[in-house]
């Protein structure tokens, strides 16, 4: 089976942006990945269209033209960007088209999300209770992750320490100041063992990718980048996810586990084989964790791979490059595909001072999310 | 003083949490799902402490129904041996003297302290403290 590629690439800034609504940063990013492309509006045979909170995707063609594009929404959680790059993925793979568009744009509120028990089928008292706060949930999760395993509270800052840095030379992306680490360790506490710069923020953003066959890509006469996996899971047994007044003594595995060794299947690849990768960074504690969960490393490895600087841009595989969710803020439908523009520029050289050294040719991407779902990618030039 | 809710806690002194048991596969959850799938299991009043965190900021309202007044508290997740990890708040310990693994029993606290008719919600705290 022919390869699926992507041939064009588009983003609105992340972070806040008064006065355009989510959509119009969706809009933004088409116009420029269509432009990428070099083609227009009505070469587009189909789109996938991810939001959370800022509307359907699908409106967007008034926008856009009205060329009777067939256009499908997807709501998925924090996988949103991911499902609807794998269902793009797979219109093309059927032969039913030849060129398409995943798109993802948000724009959140201030503030923590704001939940509410009964979209998660749970009872009242538990909102009531102070429950519903995805903090303490991230919180519980790494202190007995850090307790398994000897992972330090300065490991996680120094997680936030290099997105901080990345991020400088990332035009996209939101917090682009660096702090040091002493900063991130000596700042308030919000959920233990987090302080206020391990978290990552609701934001707004949008993105857009621009998939194609292998004969198209040749047409357009694009550098194609290689769509080599895509895979969404959600989790198994035993998981431990937010919002869970009672988990299972015993202990199982997660989402992330099982769509990354599919994703490695597919791409006939390893962990060892990946030159840059993309980790679901919500909070610092979830780079550390996925750096294992996909196969990276082992656990209680991350002590010595960040202590040694193993993961920064010219390390022995960068994470992160242009400064995860951390600095980026998380607009839930476009953060998955930001993950994957970033690759792409990667992968195309064009990453200017935060670009990795020595002419990466793989790339991977992988969001997690609530209630326990996860999606990955494997990019190859 | 009331529970939060009714079918959290049993009747008897002291009190246990309701949890529910999967008819088919003997799986222990909390709190007992509104399902035929499901019967009432009274949990064990004593465990360990699998992980916490400390809730350092007000929780947005809705939903959280506590006092305006905010004081940090710890949030546990509590093993109960044999039947299910809970998630609990910790009381009657300091919050830099909190360990995983250590010993804990089931009480109650009162959503807001200062409240006329306050609701009680499960907590657990060290074995012995007291209440």
């Amino acid at each position: 089976m022919s390869d699926v590629c992507i041939v064009g690439v588009g983003i609105h800034p992340f972070g806040r942006t008064d006065g355009v609504s989510g959509l119009d940063q969706g809009v933004f990013a088409v116009r420029q990945a269509l432009a990428d492309a070099g083609i227009d509006w009505p070469a587009i045979q189909f789109a996938y269209g991810g939001s959370d909170a800022a509307g359907n995707p699908d409106t967007m063609v008034e926008r856009l033209g009205l060329t009777g594009v067939q256009f499908i929404n997807v709501r998925n959680g924090c996988a949103a960007g991911g499902s609807a790059l794998f269902s793009a993925q797979m219109a093309i793979k059927s032969g039913e088209f030849d060129i398409g568009l995943a798109v993802g744009f948000d724009k959140h509120p201030r503030g923590a999300f704001n939940a509410l028990p009964s979209e998660y089928n749970l009872p009242d008292w538990y909102g009531e209770a102070g429950y519903m706060v995805t903090t303490q949930f991230f919180g519980a999760k790494i202190m007995r992750y850090m307790h398994d395993y000897g992972i330090s509270q300065t490991t996680l800052g120094r997680v936030s320490e290099k997105a901080f840095r990345n991020a400088v030379h990332a035009p996209h992306a939101w917090r682009r100041e660096p702090v040091d680490l002493e900063t991130i360790l000596d700042a308030p506490l919000v959920s233990d063992p987090y302080t206020k710069y391990m978290f990552c923020s609701p934001a707004e953003g949008g993105v857009a990718l621009i998939l194609a066959s292998e004969k198209k890509a040749r047409e357009l006469g694009k550098t194609p980048i290689r769509l080599k996996a895509a895979t969404m899971r959600t989790r198994p047994p035993g998981s431990f996810e937010v919002f869970a007044p009672s988990i299972d003594v015993k202990r199982g595995g997660s989402a992330t586990r099982i769509a990354s060794a599919d994703a490695f299947r597919l791409a006939g690849i390893g962990p060892e084989d990946i030159a840059v990768a993309q980790l679901q960074d919500t909070e610092a504690g979830a780079e550390i964790m996925h750096m294992a969960e996909n196969g990276f490393c082992g656990d209680g490895d991350q002590e010595a791979w960040l202590a040694e600087g193993r993961t920064k841009i010219g390390g022995q595989l960068p994470v992160n490059t242009d400064g995860g969710c951390i600095a980026c803020g998380e607009p839930i439908g476009a953060s998955g595909l930001r993950q994957v523009y970033e690759n792409v520029v990667q992968l195309r050289g064009e990453g200017g001072a935060r670009q990795v050294p020595g002419n990466p040719s793989t790339a991977y991407s992988h969001v997690y999310g609530a209630p326990g779902v996860s999606a990955v990618t494997i990019l190859e030039r | 003083m009331r529970a939060i809710v009714e079918g959290l806690f049993t009747d008897e002194k002291p009190v246990r949490l309701i949890g529910g048991r999967d008819r088919a596969t003997g799986r222990i959850v909390f709190p007992c799902p509104p399902s035929a799938d499901f019967e009432p299991y009274p949990l064990s009043r004593c465990g360990t402490l699998w992980s916490y965190t400390v809730q350092r900021y007000r929780p947005k309202t809705p939903p959280y129904a506590g006092p305006e007044a905010f004081r940090p508290w710890a949030v546990g997740y509590v093993e109960l041996p044999g039947e299910a990890i809970v998630e609990a708040r910790l009381t009657n310990v300091a919050l830099d003297a909190i360990r995983i693994g250590m010993p804990l029993e089931l009480t109650q606290v009162p959503l807001d302290p200062d409240a006329a008719d306050p609701v009680l919600v499960h907590a657990f705290q060290p074995v012995g403290a007291a209440a």
